[in-house]
């Protein structure tokens, strides 16, 4: 087991240097969860205009470098998609997270950096609470739409 | 005085090797420790030679079983200083003996209004009973605060207790290792007119505890945490404090005669051990006692001091590392707690894990000191008598393979 299959350098820097962390008043989706285990505390805004466009998603929260990372990923790699779209990137990220090998990881982009955790499973929690966020914000808005 | 290095030897465990060849480096013994042969063979002992349920079947297994469970009993009494076994009541865990002393008698002793203290350093376990018992019974929680250093604030004390009915105080924290002036406490709660809690799964294990001395009301302690069993506890109380309250849980054992509709109950403690216990752990736990007897608290103690001398020394060495809790190793047990600056202590945890160590990331069960604090989470090492010196140079090792892993890619920009 290597520490570097987990810490990528993708990883630690998008844990130095979190793209989108900052707060909108998306009036789209807006879920906050928590992780009670270790205190990771993540909030995932996403804007979603009329044609159920993703244009603008954003993140906010503490926690470890997976759970920074992940979320920050997260909100690089759906902007500008359609709300089905993501609904595939999610599923595709759980599959990794699940350990399934498989089509969908093009689509995944730098969050591939994550597929090491499948090896920490302690960790997986860390890695999948913004998606946890972001899936439960997704089916508050189908519902709402 | 004892040499933990041949103390390690009666630990079947820590020969053991993790990820590969890394030894074991148990350093999460607040949350439990591991357990001697001796601890273990008395697990293999009852169920091979003497299993049975205790205090009702006429035959000898029963006998047997009944003699040592009891047996148990009398060594704990012994051990905190109890005025007889009658005032041990076995439970499953620290856990279940707080929720104990808040159903029985917190719902049948508050009213709406009254005052339930509860300090800000204390474990969701004394915290969470008296949430929901303070909620059925429109009683009220008044924190207890702690000072910068990590101490209960004692110039609080006449404002918290004034009108207070129970006191709810560990008697040594999980997360600040802070040892609290029980008996000072107990003084001024009982000159105010309220009952002790004392949480004692941290400091039964570590502490000479004195019940009579500390002249508490109630003292809740776990086996797992003492190189007993999981699953084994207990709860001492005042006899006629256990008389006076009613029976928690409902079921066989704790009564005497029973009607469709109403029941009598059992003699102390049974009327509070409903259902068949858990024989064998308690027993187990019998024979922790009986381990740490033979050590000898005062040098489990003065081990536990010179441990954490040297691991308070080493770790103020490390550039942006910040200890929680008292700075006096005389005035802390062996807990301690740690923010790692540019270290979230999850990251932390894994990366001293891959080198064999086990220590603790997180909010360790008391989420409103984390608040107090200003920290999602810590990083927690704890000792325990198989510790050595050299465990924490391990430890103070992976901290820097820690901050090496986190440094690659260019420097951290905070």
């Amino acid at each position: 087991m290597s520490l570097d299959d987990l810490y990528r350098e993708v990883i630690l820097d998008h844990y130095r240097s979190p793209r989108n962390k900052r707060h909108i008043d998306s009036g789209g989706i807006d879920v906050h969860r928590n992780n009670p285990l270790c205190g990771d505390d993540i909030t995932v805004h996403v804007v979603v205009d009329a044609t159920g466009v993703a244009t603008d998603a954003a993140f906010e929260g503490q926690g470890c470098s997976i759970s920074q990372a992940s979320a920050s990923m997260l909100t690089e790699q759906i902007r500008g998609k359609k709300v089905d779209e993501i609904e595939g990137i999610v599923l595709n990220f759980r599959k990794m997270m699940a350990g399934e090998e498989g089509p969908g990881e093009e689509e995944l982009g730098d969050l591939v950096a994550l597929k090491g955790v499948v090896k920490y499973p302690v960790r997986i929690k860390c890695a999948v609470l913004a998606w946890d966020a972001l899936q439960e914000g997704i089916s508050q808005y189908e519902k709402a739409h | 005085m004892f040499d933990p290095k041949v103390v390690r030897k009666d630990f079947p465990i820590l020969e053991r090797r993790v990820h590969g060849d890394k030894p074991l480096v148990w350093l999460d013994n607040a949350s439990t420790t591991q357990k001697p042969r001796r601890v273990i063979d008395c697990l293999v002992d009852f169920y091979e030679h003497h299993n049975s349920n205790v205090h009702r079947g006429v035959y000898a297994l029963a006998e047997e079983a009944t003699e040592l469970y009891e047996g148990a009993r009398a060594k704990i009494a012994a051990f905190i200083g109890a005025s007889g076994k009658r005032e041990i009541v076995f439970t499953r865990s620290a856990t279940e003996s707080l929720n104990l002393v808040a159903n029985a008698w917190g719902r049948a002793n508050l009213k709406p209004g009254d005052k339930v203290v509860v300090t800000e350093m204390e474990h969701h376990s004394n915290l969470i009973p008296w949430q929901l018992v303070t909620q059925a019974t429109g009683a009220q929680i008044v924190p207890w605060p702690i000072t910068d250093d990590g101490f209960l604030d004692l110039e609080a004390m006449p404002r918290v207790l004034d009108g207070a009915k129970i006191v709810c105080v560990s008697q040594m924290s999980n997360v600040l290792g802070t040892i609290n002036p029980i008996r000072q406490v107990a003084d001024a709660a009982h000159a105010a007119g309220a009952l002790v809690l004392v949480d004692g799964a941290q400091g039964v294990p570590h502490l000479i505890t004195n019940v009579a001395e500390m002249d508490a009301d109630f003292l809740a302690f776990s086996g797992h945490k003492m190189l007993g069993p999981t699953g084994s506890g207990g709860l001492w109380a005042r006899a006629e404090l256990l008389d006076a309250m009613p029976p928690f849980l409902g079921g066989g054992e704790m009564i005497l005669e029973v009607w469709i509709d109403h029941a009598t109950y059992n003699e102390i403690p049974y009327k509070f051990e409903a259902g068949t216990p858990n024989i064998a752990q308690s027993i187990g736990l019998g024979a922790a006692v009986d381990y740490l007897n033979d050590l000898g608290m005062e040098d489990v103690r003065a081990h536990e001091i010179e441990i954490v001398t040297y691991a308070l020394d080493e770790l103020r060495k490390i550039d942006g590392l910040k200890v929680f809790g008292p700075a006096d190793p005389t005035k802390r047990g062996g807990v301690v707690s740690f923010w790692m600056e540019d270290l979230h202590p999850h990251d932390l945890a894994t990366i001293v894990d891959t080198e064999g160590l086990a220590i603790r990331a997180g909010h360790h069960c008391a989420q409103p000191l984390m608040r107090v604090l200003g920290v999602p989470a810590t990083s927690r090492a704890s000792f325990y008598v198989y510790n050595t010196n050299d465990d924490v140079d391990a430890l103070v090792a992976a901290l820097g393979k820690a901050r090496e892993t986190f440094a690659r890619g260019g420097g951290l920009p905070f």
